[in-house]
């Protein structure tokens, strides 16, 4: 779990979203419908946009779980995050953990995505408040930076 | 916080271990892959397994293996996502691709199985809901209840067959390979389907559903077009999955199947008729579309009105004909 | 005047914490000892409580407490004049989903158990799921309060006799339309938790939009000196009007905090949120207008039927709010309004972005749009040449103070092009055009009383940090850094060295709350009074340090220097601590109340505003006219702010109002099940919310007026440019396909059925055919100003 180890005893029932939050403490990811709606509580796993409202941890077992609190990269924000907040991305956000977690996924395996791409890979996380498109111009600045700093 | 009812959890690492633990909870237990359309059905309590079998550890469920001249074998449990990143799979069969690529939102396609989305529960509008809205509204023949609000009258479920995967592997010919206490089986995609919305499976509760073989489609044509409210997220309520073999330019033999307008996905024999032996031309075309409306009876029960969706199927009938015909309508809106 | 802040695209100061998961939301606490609470329901529409037993409930282990209306007698509700709900409902219920009991547990999993273990009796009462129904069916009552049997208000104002205006017109048309419900669904689910210590003291955390309403509804139920209570909102995971209202789970939550003497937490469920409600109220309306013909309107009269829901909430509010802003945008010399609106056994409506308002103006526009076609005249100019002046007096006495509409019509008019495309585009392709007004903060406070709408407390530090108190509620909307940005701008520091405490009872002063678009222009206002105390404090010390006039002071960049030799100054710092060495502790208050309205008539007191936003729309639209489906391709939206205190913010607010607008004129709708009143869709799988994918590509224009009720001129941005967005998509509609869809939202069956009609030789329309007759009251007959006296007649 965000590069750290977590031994953990919980009944097998909770839901990885209800662990997160009130057993490891971690309330970054956020919760909507808890029915698989609204993309409010996406993680990665190994990399991947994951539900962790439909995720029993016993099945994550031995994989690399990353939540909001763990994409800082020593202690500074993560290009996503602070494209986020510079381009107004954020409005109340409630649904910004979850979309910044799958914008992620999209620009690691597409670093230069078109904006339809990014209306595709967002289409799972509703935001009720800025229309999208402050994000999705968020996502494209922030993929505009990654590219430079690997270049 | 919508919670899961307590259970208790399996995760065999081979196929006997599972069927062990399936036959020794019998009724009580439940096969879970991905778990995206069984734990939304366990939280609204209108599933209750008292034990969960994952079918996630098992390794002869994982693989995409392709067999030469021979078509592909999926296995039940890989994902959503996985069948999307095959870029052979798209080119050998479009109409999986276009009908993995629509289901729910990229998360989800990247928890759900193929396996699962075969096998899940029908729906409807009276149906997917809390515990406390079945209840308020009394419990239906489904889950609890002695009536169906859909059909008052009668004895039977209308409840609706959601799948995206299911009309498109019946349309491609797909072969199912079933593992039970009594051993295998290997059966028609067609066959695994019964028009019920409660037994809505031709397969006991503690099969497995191991792998899918598609088979060699060379000289195929295959789309599928899918009606929903929004461009995410939604289920289908009206999918079509075309599949056509050409021959100097004749329709040698075609299926189309129509899903989320029953409790089980229906193939159009009639439509089928029409195409085969013809070219697509747009004549042609549209007798077999009208022929697809005329053929389906889709219920009160879902998004959109029933007559719309009716209509809407011979709309997306000739229009996914024509993109097979190479002569694509220009104008038309909505539809992945 | 140059600005250093203002205007700029500055982040916001809570950004940054909302991407990292560090904001703490309602659901995010958690205490020691905490438990659980949940709320049993009504299965029921209507029926009266016979019985409630708990004893089953109570007995399960891990259960502390368990609750029903006879532990919280007291009613409550927004508005004086509805006090119609209680926390939990003793005799009788009204909606599926009125809150019943209530239990306290060590987790969710038990609190749910006890709930099936709770024995509720009910005796069935005739349920009234619509309008019609609920006017026709006068022995069953909901209420037993109101202007008449289910109808909790009846409004009648007549401004100028309009029968005579219709008489001198050359043309009159009558128009018919609906607007579905509609509800907020913020992405957060409501939660609080509460608190109740040995010493008597309550606190609340709450994720609402209004902690001082809370606050008042706390005192008078639970019946604990206001003094002991606090309430703290937490950051708001979206609001939109839906987290306005003291709710009953705040009460019950803070009840069971009492009982058991423990922290008690409730979250509701996205299904309870539907219930729960509060949301945008399904409106019938029919307008009728008389113009010249070359369109000058001679008078207008409107009615509008608003299906309340089963609660008063802010209902008598949103009544009047459908008749009051039609005046504000073109000039109406005689005006007439009638609305009703009536209890149903549904959930509550109440206030959504643009409470009231987006009804009307959806008819107003789509009716004008008519009016133009059948005179032949260009819609635009039609529109354009009866703009509203400022400042002036509208026929219903509310005061425009400035107006930026013409420059708004003109940037979208020839931003996209309309009109060489309006009637030109091939069939299937359209676009539509559409204006609005909304206010910036209504005029008068929600309970009788003369006291400021906002307060400002400001304090600094000797390090030269400065702290904010406001009781502004962040909702996402930005209010925290529009208070961060003002403060600033006065005192020439910058933004990330304020430290914004806001929205908690004990801490800060009161602000009325996140409702009516009123925080910048009210906190904005009260914050530049403080910060402008402070400066002068600081420029006094600094003169006479630096012997500089103090006239001749500026401050800037963290420093206070003279305008005439910028190198002879201070830091912000040293000066502070000057000021504080002369003045003792430095700190100071601002308040603002909005300036009087001169409407002296008996419902003058919704409307008015310190000042209105301006707002013009062109949508342009691709309709498949075999599925019905719409495609909405491009937005151009121009919108009078007033000043851009924030250009970033202020697009971020369109593009989300232009989104609310999109979904309600699309897809969203409140439906439900006719006999038992169950909500048809309560999920967000059901309920249709837009994904990115249905977003268009929107192009905003932000148009400055200088208002001067404004803090530096500025208006509000968050609900007005919602209300052109759904006419313009159904003059689009038109303008592509020739069917007039007059009930929202325009759904693919829709539009398919005017086709169908119009291939028979119909007209095409699709919507309601007749309003409900109606014994309406002799009008409140209102002299209008003296301006409006001599009006037009008869073009001759
Ligand atoms: C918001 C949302 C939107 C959705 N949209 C769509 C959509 O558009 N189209 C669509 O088709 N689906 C949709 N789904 C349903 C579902 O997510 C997918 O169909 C998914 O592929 C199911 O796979 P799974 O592995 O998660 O199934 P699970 O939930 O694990 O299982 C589903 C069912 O299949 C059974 N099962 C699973 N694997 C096997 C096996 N190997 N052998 C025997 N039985 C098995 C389970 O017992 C269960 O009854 C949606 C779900 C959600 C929550
Ligand atoms: S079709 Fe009838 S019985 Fe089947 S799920 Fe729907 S309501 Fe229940
Ligand atoms: S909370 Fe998981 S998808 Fe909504
Ligand atoms: S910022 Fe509020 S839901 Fe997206």
């Amino acid at each position: 779990m965000n590069g750290e180890q977590h031994p953990l005893a919980v009944p097998v029932y909770k839901t990885l979203l209800e662990v997160l939050r009130e057993d490891l403490h971690l309330t970054g990811t956020k919760h909507g419908c808890e029915l698989g709606e609204c993309g409010a509580c996406t993680v990665l796993v190994d990399g991947e946009p994951v539900l962790s409202c439909l995720a029993l941890p016993i099945e994550l077992e031995g994989r690399e779980i990353l939540t909001i609190e763990g994409l800082m990269e020593g202690g500074r924000p993560h290009p996503l995050q602070s494209a986020f907040a510079e381009m107004g991305a954020v409005q109340c956000g409630y649904c910004t953990p979850g979309i910044v977690l799958s914008a992620k996924a999209l620009l690691d395996r597409n670093p230069m995505p078109t904006r339809q791409e990014i209306a595709e890979a967002l289409s799972g996380n509703l935001c009720r408040c800025t229309g999208y498109i402050q994000i999705l111009d968020a996502v494209e600045r922030a993929g505009a930076r990654m590219r430079e700093r690997r270049s | 916080m919508l919670r899961l009812p307590p259970f208790q959890y399996f995760a065999p690492r081979s196929l006997d271990e599972a069927l062990r633990i399936l036959s020794d909870h019998g009724p009580e237990a439940q096969i879970v892959a991905g778990g995206t359309d069984l734990y939304p059905k366990m939280k609204r309590r209108q599933i209750q397994p008292r034990a969960l079998v994952s079918v996630r550890r098992i390794p002869e469920l994982s693989h995409i293996a392709w067999m030469a001249h021979d078509g592909v074998t999926l296995g039940a449990g890989v994902t959503l996502a996985r069948v999307l990143a095959c870029e052979n799979l798209a080119i050998a069969y479009p109409a999986l691709a276009r009908a993995c690529a629509g289901i729910a939102h990229p998360p989800i396609r990247s928890m759900g199985t193929i396996g699962g989305n075969l096998c899940i529960d029908t729906r409807c509008t009276y149906y997917d809901q809390t515990f406390f809205w079945r209840e308020a509204l009394g419990f239906c023949l489904k889950k609890g209840g002695t009536v169906c609000p859909v059909a008052p009258g009668g004895t039977r479920c209308w409840a609706v067959s959601s799948s995206d995967g299911a009309p498109v592997m019946i349309a491609l010919g797909a072969q199912l390979r079933l593992i039970g206490p009594h051993g295998e089986r290997t059966i028609a995609a067609e066959e695994f389907y019964r028009d019920d919305g409660i037994q809505y499976l031709a397969k006991a509760p503690e099969e497995i559903l191991v792998e899918v073989r598609l088979p060699c489609r060379e000289g195929w044509r295959s789309t599928y077009w899918k009606l929903r409210r929004r461009g995410a997220i939604d289920f289908p309520v009206l999918g079509i999955a075309v599949a056509v073999c050409m021959e100097s330019g004749r329709c040698r033999e075609a299926r189309i199947v129509l899903g989320a307008v029953g409790s089980c996905p229906k193939r159009i024999r009639e439509a089928e008729g029409i195409l085969e032996g013809n070219p697509l031309e747009p004549d042609v075309i549209e007798a077999a579309a009208r022929a697809v409306s005329r053929a389906i009876r889709p219920l009160e029960n879902t998004d959109f009105l029933h007559l719309y969706r009716k209509k809407v199927a011979s709309v997306f009938a000739q229009r996914a004909l024509h993109e097979l015909a190479g002569t694509p309508l220009t104008g038309g809106l909505s539809g992945t | 005047m140059a600005f250093e802040i203002i205007g700029k695209p500055l982040p916001k100061i809570d950004a940054l914490p909302k991407c990292t998961g560090e904001t703490r939301y309602a659901d995010d606490l958690q205490l020691p000892r905490m438990l659980y609470a949940k709320i049993l329901r009504s299965p029921h529409a209507h029926a009266r409580i016979r019985r409630i037993d708990v004893s089953r409930a109570r007995a399960l282990p891990g259960v502390y407490a368990v609750i029903t209306g006879r532990d919280l007698p007291t009613r409550f509700g927004i508005l004086p004049v509805s006090q119609d709900e209680e926390a939990l409902c003793a005799e009788k219920v009204r909606f599926v989903g009125d809150p019943v009991a209530a239990v306290a547990a060590t987790d969710e999993w038990i609190a749910e158990e006890a709930l099936r273990l709770i024995d509720v009796e009910y005796e069935l009462l005739p349920a009234l799921l619509t309008l019609e129904e609920a006017l026709r069916e006068s022995s069953v009552r909901i209420h037993d309060y109101g202007d008449g049997p289910n109808i909790h208000k009846m409004i009648s104002l007549e401004f100028g006799d309009v029968e005579e205006g219709f008489a001198q017109a050359d043309y009159v048309r009558e128009d018919i339309f609906f607007y579905a419900g509609s509800t907020h669904l913020p992405l957060e689910q409501h939660a609080a938790v509460a608190q109740y210590g040995p010493d008597g003291k309550l606190t609340l955390w709450s994720s609402t939009q209004t902690p001082h309403y809370v606050h008042r509804a706390l005192a008078k139920v639970l019946g604990l000196p206001p003094s002991h209570i606090r309430v703290i909102a937490t950051p708001v995971g979206g609001g939109f009007g839906g987290k306005s209202d003291p709710f009953s789970h705040e009460i019950v939550v803070a009840k069971l905090a009492m009982l058991t003497g423990r922290p008690v937490k409730i979250t509701l469920t996205r299904e309870e949120v539907f219930y729960v409600h509060r949301g945008r109220h399904p409106v019938l309306m029919w307008i009728k207008t008389g113009v010249r013909r070359d369109g000058t309107i001679m008078a207008m009269h409107v009615r509008s039927f608003l299906d309340g829901g089963a609660y008063g909430s802010y209902g008598v509010v949103t009544a009047y709010y459908t008749g009051a802003l039609q005046t504000v945008t073109y000039k109406i010399p005689r005006y007439k309004f009638e609305g009703v609106r009536v209890f149903t056994n549904k959930p509550p409506c109440g206030p959504k972005r643009g409470h009231g308002t987006p009804q009307p103006r959806f008819a107003l526009e789509v009716h004008l749009d008519k009016i133009a076609e059948d005179l032949e005249l260009d819609p635009i100019e039609m529109r354009r040449r009866q703009i509203v002046e400022a400042p002036s007096l509208t026929v219903n006495w509310l005061r425009i103070s400035s107006c930026g509409l013409r420059a708004c019509i003109d940037r979208v008019v020839e931003a996209s092009g309309f009109r060489e495309k309006f009637r030109r585009l091939p069939f299937g392709h359209g676009v539509g055009f559409a204006c609005s007004t909304y206010l910036s903060g209504a005029g008068l406070p929600i309970y009788w009383n003369d006291m400021p709408h906002s307060g400002v407390q400001i304090k600094i530090d000797r390090g030269g940090g400065v702290t904010v108190f406001c009781g502004s509620t962040d909702i996402g909307q930005g209010s925290d850094s529009i208070l961060a940005y003002i403060v600033a701008e006065v005192l020439g520091i910058l933004p990330e060295d304020i430290r914004v405490v806001t929205a908690d009872t004990d801490l800060t002063p009161v602000d009325l709350g996140s409702y009516s678009s009123r925080v910048t222009v009210m906190t904005g206002n009260a914050a530049v009074e403080a910060a402008e105390k402070l400066r002068r404090l600081l420029f006094r010390a600094a003169a006479e340090r630096l012997d500089v006039p103090e006239e001749q002071l500026m401050a800037r960049a963290r420093r206070i220097f003279d305008q005439a030799d910028p190198e002879r100054g201070l830091d912000f710092a040293e000066a502070a601590q000057l000021a504080e060495a002369r003045f003792g502790t430095l700190g100071a208050v601002g308040s603002y109340k909005p300036p009087k309205s001169p409407g002296r008539y008996k419902g003058a007191g919704v409307g008015p505003s310190p000042s209105y936003s301006y707002s013009a729309c062109v949508i342009q639209v691709r309709v498949d006219p075999e599925t019905g489906f719409v495609q909405v391709e491009k937005v151009w939206i121009a919108h009078d702010v007033g000043r851009v205190i924030n250009p970033r913010l202020v697009e971020g607010q369109i593009h989300g109002s232009v989104y609310m607008g999109l979904g309600e004129a699309l897809m969203e709708e409140q439906t439900f099940r006719s006999r038992l009143g169950l909500h048809k869709a309560p999920s967000m799988l059901d309920y249709k919310s837009p994904t990115p994918l249905e977003m268009p590509e929107v192009e905003c224009f932000l148009i400055e007026t200088d208002d001067p009720n404004g803090p530096f001129g500025a208006k509000e941005a968050g609900q007005g440019p919602l209300l052109p967005v759904p006419p313009a998509v159904a003059n689009a509609v038109y303008d592509a396909i020739g069917v007039r869809v007059d009930e929202l939202p325009i759904t693919p069956e829709k539009i398919l059925k005017g086709l169908e009609d119009k291939a028979r030789g119909g007209s095409g329309r699709v919507g309601p055919k007749s309003i409900p007759s109606l014994a309406w009251p002799e009008p409140i007959r209102v002299e209008p100003p003296p301006e409006w006296r001599d009006v037009p007649t008869r073009s001759s």
